[in-house]
């Protein structure tokens, strides 16, 4: 029965770790926000060794939240004792920020201390490297070595980067609180982006790992969700930003590789593709087309719904290319120049793709050269094979030069 | 690269209830596919406003007149920003622009750098 409590545990903690850690931050500020970490790592160490003797409780939720706050008050307890003998400034009597008032776990606070938290955490002050780390560790209870790998980099250099992000909310003294009506739409920008890195950083991966990708893609989903339960922070492009996770998360199935879009989406088995999640991307979709802000996310979300439509019909294609058009615009980047000059080519036909997709000069992107063997393929067979082959001396993994070969051959 | 200020300038049309809106649609498609081939090599600084047909024009003494706005022929319909390494490329970036298809024509300024 060892690995069914293993397994028990391996979940609770993904779910119950960042809620416990952000009360008890709250509750005693942001500063002890390692003390936090330390306490609910023990509550699930001590979970572990009495849930293997004892087994497990009839609501094991209930028993993390009641071992955490006894630790939480031992701690702190212990904590105050030593701070007011230690500091004699300290008055006795006088109301410290370390008091003995109660923890409460209770739905509604673990909501909005996550919330808050979130808030805290995507905060400009930190750079976005590291917050990516700090929120995957504190927002969304990943294991350390589980963001090592999902950045296919090493447990010390991830433990590096939090250390270096927790001193910077120490040092920018950022507090634990919802940001004022006047900051909201500007701070929620910030998590907003983080949460479509986090979900990126699943969705085209390094890793292989593809339990672990779609644990990153669910946990931004989540954070999202997070977002549009409150009414202040439920506005158009958090919608937009949900549709776009939505679609994109709805062909998970279908996606075999990290292939960039335009060249996977061809092969996919579109009875792979999750119809649930498809209709809960047009409801948020529908809901994001309110006010008058078009930000990046509406315009990926869209071109993302034309895709959840396979017709390969011109009609298609022209709306998918003016919806690249202005996203270019909105946020330019390789990639999007790349899939733009795709849809250019279903679009308008291969001629004025092919003279566009010449200036692009994205020299040492293989995916260009993937695009360029596209488009010239039929067209003039031996340049198409040259292309091939230069994206294929520029590609890294095995995978992407495995899918070069079969675009070759195809 | 420097910034490059392209002005569209259009033929002054006092009325245009005859364009259908297929017409409308298509010369859409046109500008924003040539602002997109721009776009796509990353040097669209920023895409300026389009500009109604209608206005006014303020002139010395106080005179106030109607449009047309520049000479009789033509009126501003637009800017866009872009960077290029030098006029003579921002020139070859405004080539196949539907202002020209239009009768109208491109003017390509370089922007003050700013310090």
């Amino acid at each position: 029965m060892m690995s069914n409590e293993a397994g028990i545990i391996s979940t609770l903690f993904r779910e119950e770790f960042a809620k416990m850690v952000a009360v008890i931050s709250k509750r005693y500020g942001l500063q002890y926000i390692e003390t936090a970490e330390d306490i609910v790592s023990e509550t699930f160490l001590t979970a572990t060794e009495s849930w293997n003797q004892k087994g497990i409780p009839p609501n094991p939720v209930a028993w993390l939240y009641t071992v955490a706050k006894q630790k939480t008050l031992h701690h702190f307890r212990r904590n105050k004792i030593l701070t007011d003998k230690v500091i004699p400034q300290l008055q006795t009597g006088q109301e410290t920020a370390i008091e003995m008032a109660d923890v409460t776990f209770s739905t509604r606070h673990i909501k909005d201390s996550q919330l808050q938290m979130l808030f805290a955490v995507c905060n400009a002050a930190i750079a976005s490297e590291a917050q990516i780390s700090l929120a995957l560790r504190i927002l969304c209870g990943f294991r350390i070595e589980e963001i090592a790998e999902a950045f296919l980099t090493n447990k010390e250099a991830i433990n590096k980067r939090l250390f270096r992000a927790k001193e910077r909310l120490r040092t920018e003294k950022i507090n634990m609180e919802f940001p004022p009506d006047s900051e909201i739409s500007d701070r929620l920008d910030n998590a907003l982006h983080i949460i479509y890195l986090l979900f990126n950083e699943g969705y085209y991966s390094k890793t292989q790992n593809q339990i672990l990708r779609k644990e990153l893609c669910y946990e931004a989903m989540r954070l999202g969700v997070l977002l549009i339960e409150n009414e202040h922070t439920n506005m158009p492009k958090t919608n937009a930003l949900m549709a776009l996770m939505c679609f994109h998360a709805s062909r998970f199935k279908a996606r075999q590789t990290d292939e960039a879009d335009f060249v996977l989406y061809e092969n996919q088995d579109e009875s792979d593709w999750d119809n649930d999640l498809i209709r809960q991307g047009m409801y948020f979709l529908h809901c994001s087309a309110a006010g008058d802000e078009i930000t990046s996310y509406h315009l990926e979300a869209k071109i993302a719904y034309c895709h959840c439509t396979k017709a390969d019909t011109n009609e298609k294609w022209e709306e998918v290319l003016q919806l690249y058009n202005q996203l270019l615009l909105v946020n330019y980047s390789p990639a999007v120049a790349l899939n733009r000059t795709y849809a250019l080519y279903k679009a308008n036909g291969k001629e004025e793709a092919l003279r566009e997709a010449k200036k692009l000069n994205l020299a040492n992107n293989h995916f260009y050269f993937v695009l360029l063997g596209e488009l010239y393929k039929d067209v003039d067979n031996k340049k198409a094979t040259e292309n091939f082959q230069r994206a294929l001396a520029l590609a890294k993994t095995d995978t992407e030069k495995k899918i070069i070969l079969k675009r070759m051959q195809t | 690269m420097k910034e490059f200020m392209f002005l569209f300038r259009l033929p002054y049309q006092v009325d245009d209830s005859e364009v259908t809106p297929e017409k409308m649609q298509e010369l859409g498609k046109k500008w924003n596919d040539w602002v997109g081939d721009i776009a796509a090599q990353g040097k669209v600084v920023n895409a300026g406003p389009r500009l109604e047909s209608t206005g006014k024009v303020l002139k010395q003494r106080g005179v106030v007149t109607d449009g047309p706005f520049v000479e009789v022929r033509e009126m501003l319909g637009g800017f866009l920003r872009i960077k290029a390494d030098s006029l003579e490329e921002a020139t070859t970036l405004a080539h196949g622009c539907p202002a020209i298809d239009q009768g109208g024509s491109v003017e390509i300024r370089p922007v003050y750098a700013q310090h």
